[in-house]
């Protein structure tokens, strides 16, 4: 016997709100057209996770991205931000110009490998050495999927494709080359660890200064093979958490529930803390050299190490250099922006 | 001869000539004389041959002449063919130690004991290269009359606060003068005399002027990468900037300027900037503007407004870095890849830097679009006699720039590229905006009216016929182009800094029983008024520097029903026009009177 049903149906539960008094939904994006199981739309999800989390306002965060399967995922999550899809590996000058005249917002960035470590690994060091103050994800996949098919900077030395032959030559670490390049914040995860990608992007969007994290995110249709470290079957079976890693915003309670000695926290500005949980290494985020040897220990090793690999709270932003008025520079008032008659007469007078 | 002449003055690259010939200049000037300042160096730091060209021009010509009558020969190497280059009558100053090879006798020669002076007047060894150049401004100013006290003025002015440098300086002058006056005998006919044709104006060169013009804009983030000749405009910016642009209150700066790693990241950062409502801006030159390609197509498609002042120099590829040249005019026009064509204002005086300078971030608001300022070397880093600048005249204009009230009085809807009164131009919201609805996405690929993305044949047509209005539109825009004379038969057009050549050649001309008219072209896409002036002269002739007549060859294209009667006069060798050659080769292009023999029975 089936019960009937009910005349009168449950009003459907309210969404949750969060901080800023929005549901999840209002941090979603427009449908991905990307391949189904890629890499890419589960890190757009936990943007949204991030996003709702922290409670940002979407109209005060901008999306940016430059040329490449990545570069479209800005698309697929928070349809309330502007966005801006550039050009090839140069999206790293669009962001920095952007902040320069929109101080204030929140920047997402999206690359990826080839966008990032091949045609844009200029802009992407200078970027870094300006210390845009932005989150500058790589959705890193070792291979070019929108030309279907090619290797990029960071695919592994001796990997074949079909059409392509075989890669001599050995991959960049972006992350390396970001510490190198003196950013603040540089973490690498897998797409799989969803609690991991979601702790890292909270604590990125909570950083001053410019947020590199270099996500492997396997490319289902091109680069899924088991001998590919960018692979989902490499990633799962290699991957090495060097410590877990929990996002505690300032608004939360600090719990300290690890033993005394097992967990480092560190304060990041304006209050938020990264507690980081050892996981049977002796290792400091603090240290540059330290992250060095790590990422190469790794590369010897053939482990996909995940976390937080260095964290430098201390260096001054572009807009800290700059000197940059508080008011955006796009939205001074023109009795700031143009100089007095007055002044212009003072000026004539020097050349009279 | 009376304030009509020009003095050239060869040194070495590298010698510290650069303020000695400041010095002539500026007395020259403010004994109110006009003069134009031409400074022909090579790409080089140090060693190689560079020339001076000073005109003095009591009519108040200022385009570079071939033939200058006083010769300054403080080179060795140069010496000899200088010299030789002298027209009859002309005067060369020189060095002592430096012996010509063979002397003239058509000339008059006065040799300066330049060594002795520096000597006598014990000046340290490391300095005496530098400082042996104010020997021969001490001499020209007793041989031409130049007036020390106005040689004094300058160097106080230049050196503010370091007495001794000034002093140090002058007494040289003063050593050389007096030596001239007991040991020279005058056999030359050239005379300096006070005049009053300088007062109330300045001294400036095209790309301080451009500086000071973008920051009277509003211009709030600059991005640049250094390359001569566009270098000394960011420079410019980088110094007034801080004294015009801090922020009283909070000593904050209202700018940002970035010295990016390449053209690249440059018009990158203006992009940005742009998109999120700042007034951005960047200098470069030829090889530079063609790394900016990809952007620039970028920007035209996607619609976002910036500046690029485009300082040219000799191309193609390194060319002449440091010689002049119109030479980037169809690169310009046509920057990037598919159907792009962009909007370009073409500067001819400092005023007109001045005035563009602030007129371009009004005009790329208004347009949504990027705006090439076309300039070049000769324009942007020499010193000009120009009226003082007149302050903007009206309020910044930000074009169709939503607000928050705006969008939720459309319903939390808008068409980003909707065309709602035929000007192409459609309405956009700033980053910030928190009404719903107010966030729209940019790209460089297809989009509908909405922004959205789309590969639909018909919404690609339909955009790119709006773009093409919006160039259409674009003609009320721009500046509208200058026109002079009074119904001759032959009519003339130019662009930017061949200005004062026309001016002069038509004169010339003129004196020759030719009558001619011109106009000055202000800006890309042609105003309905250049079509005008070519229906209403038999013949144009298009005067440019470059090698294939690229503006001429823009008119035919543009005005097919009168590519016969357009003829190209263009010059291309890396020197200013002169005068000269504008009424030389005008004259050859205009028909030979028909022969009696010729005409019909």
């Amino acid at each position: 016997m089936t019960s009937p049903a009910p005349s009168n149906p449950a009003p459907a539960r309210p969404a949750a709100l969060n901080s800023a008094g929005l549901a999840k939904n209002d941090y979603k994006g427009l449908p991905s057209t990307l391949c189904p199981g890629c890499g890419h739309d589960s890190i757009s999800s936990r943007i949204i996770d991030a996003a709702y989390a922290l409670g940002l306002r979407p109209h005060m965060v901008l999306k940016l991205s430059g040329i490449g399967c990545s570069s479209k995922s800005p698309a697929y999550f928070l349809n309330g931000s502007h966005g801006i899809n550039t050009v090839h590996g140069r999206m790293p000058s669009v962001t920095t110009g952007a902040l320069l005249a929109q101080r204030g917002h929140t920047a997402i960035a999206v690359s990826g490998d080839g966008d990032t470590g091949s045609i844009g690994i200029g802009q992407f060091k200078h970027a870094v050495r300006r210390n845009v103050p932005m989150v500058y994800i790589i959705e890193n996949n070792g291979v070019y999927g929108l030309t279907k098919g090619q290797f990029s900077a960071t695919a592994d030395q001796g990997q074949t494709l079909k059409y392509i032959g075989t890669n001599d030559l050995p991959a960049l670490d972006l992350c390396a080359e970001a510490i190198l390049a003196g950013a603040g914040f540089v973490a690498r995860s897998f797409a799989g660890d969803a609690k991991q990608v979601t702790e890292l992007l909270k604590a990125a969007l909570s950083y001053k200064g410019i947020a590199v994290l270099d996500i492997i995110s396997p490319c289902v249709t091109f680069n899924n093979h088991d001998e590919s470290t960018k692979s989902y079957g490499y990633g799962k079976a290699h991957e090495v958490p060097i410590h877990d890693i929990t996002f505690v915003p300032e608004f939360d309670e600090i719990r300290v529930d690890y033993e005394p000695g097992e967990v480092l926290s560190v304060r990041l500005h304006d209050g938020p803390t990264v507690q980081l949980r050892k996981l049977g290494r002796d290792y400091d985020p603090r240290s540059r050299l330290s992250a060095l040897a790590l990422l190469e220990g790794a590369r010897h090793g053939g482990e996909l190490l995940t976390g937080l690999l260095y964290l430098d709270e201390t260096r001054p932003t572009l807009l800290d250099t700059q000197h940059v008025h508080d008011t955006p520079l796009a939205l001074l008032p023109e009795a700031l922006t143009r100089p007095s008659p007055q002044s212009l007469a003072d000026v004539m007078r020097q050349f009279g | 001869m009376i304030n009509d002449f020009t003095i050239q003055v060869a040194t070495v690259n590298g010698s510290g000539s650069q303020t000695a010939n400041a010095t002539l200049v500026d007395a020259l000037f403010h004994m109110g004389l006009p003069v134009n300042a031409k400074n022909v160096f090579p790409s080089n730091i140090k060693g190689l041959p560079t020339w001076y060209s000073i005109r003095v021009s009591g009519e108040g010509f200022t385009a570079r002449r071939d033939d200058p009558e006083i010769l300054v020969a403080f080179n060795a190497k140069t010496l000899d063919e200088d010299l030789r280059a002298l027209p009859p009558g002309g005067v060369m100053f020189y060095p002592d130690h430096l012996k010509p090879a063979a002397p003239r006798d058509d000339v008059s020669l006065y040799a300066l004991p330049a060594n002795a002076i520096m000597k006598e007047q014990e000046v340290d060894v490391k300095f005496r290269d530098r400082m042996a150049n104010l020997v021969y401004v001490g001499a020209l100013a007793q041989v031409l009359g130049i007036e020390m006290t106005a040689i004094h003025d300058y160097l106080t002015r230049n050196f503010a606060g370091k007495p001794k440098v000034v002093g140090a300086n002058y007494d040289i002058a003063v050593a050389a003068f007096e030596w001239c006056a007991v040991n020279l005998t005058k056999t030359d006919p050239y005379t300096l005399r006070r005049m009053d044709a300088t007062a109330g104006k300045i001294l400036i060169d095209g790309n301080t002027a451009a500086a000071l013009g973008a920051i009277y804009g509003g211009c709030t983030v600059v991005s640049w990468y250094p390359i001569t000749p566009a270098t000394s405009l960011a420079e410019g910016l980088i110094e007034w900037m801080p004294k015009l642009r801090q922020d009283s209150e909070t000593g904050k700066a209202t700018f940002a300027i970035v010295q990016a790693e390449d053209e690249l990241a440059a018009i990158g950062m203006l992009v940005g900037a742009g998109w999120a409502g700042a007034r951005a801006m960047t200098s470069t030159s030829g090889p530079g503007l063609s790394l900016m390609a990809e952007f620039a197509g970028y920007a035209y498609f996607a619609e976002v407004p910036l500046v690029i002042w485009n300082v040219q120099r000799m191309g193609p590829s390194t060319g002449l870095p440091t010689r002049v040249s119109q030479g980037d005019l169809l690169s310009t026009y046509y920057l990037s890849h598919g159907d792009t064509r962009h909007v370009i204002l073409l500067p001819a005086t400092p005023a007109e830097c001045f005035e563009f300078g602030w007129r371009a971030f009004d005009i790329a608001d208004e347009l949504q679009t990027p705006v090439f300022v076309n300039s070049d070397l000769d324009l942007g880093m020499n010193a000009w006699m120009s009226e003082p600048f007149t302050y903007p005249e009206q309020p910044m204009k930000r074009g169709k720039v939503l607000s928050a009230e705006d969008i939720v009085a459309l319903g939390g809807r808008f068409g980003r590229y909707q065309d709602e009164d035929g000007s192409g131009v459609g309405p956009r919201t700033l980053p910030g905006n928190d009404a719903m609805g107010a966030a729209y996405f940019t790209r460089g690929t297809g989009h509908t009216e909405l922004a959205t993305y789309s590969e639909r044949p018909e919404d690609w047509q339909r955009n790119l016929a709006r773009l093409d209005r919006k160039h259409e539109h674009a003609r009320t825009v721009v500046p509208e182009p200058v026109v002079s004379g009074e119904g001759a038969d032959t009519g003339i057009i130019a662009m930017g800094s061949t200005h004062p050549a026309i001016v002069e050649g038509r004169v010339m001309l003129e004196r020759e029983g030719v009558d001619t008219d011109s106009l000055r072209v202000r800006a890309l896409p042609f105003s309905p008024a250049v079509r005008a002036f070519i229906a209403a002269h038999e013949r144009t002739v298009v005067v440019e520097m470059n090698q294939h007549g690229q503006l001429a060859i823009l008119l035919r294209t543009e005005y097919p029903e009168f590519a016969t009667r357009i003829l190209s006069v263009a010059h291309c060798d890396g020197l200013p026009l002169t005068g000269a050659f504008v009424a030389a080769r005008v004259k050859a292009a205009l028909p030979s009177p028909t022969r009696p023999e010729e005409v019909n029975a």
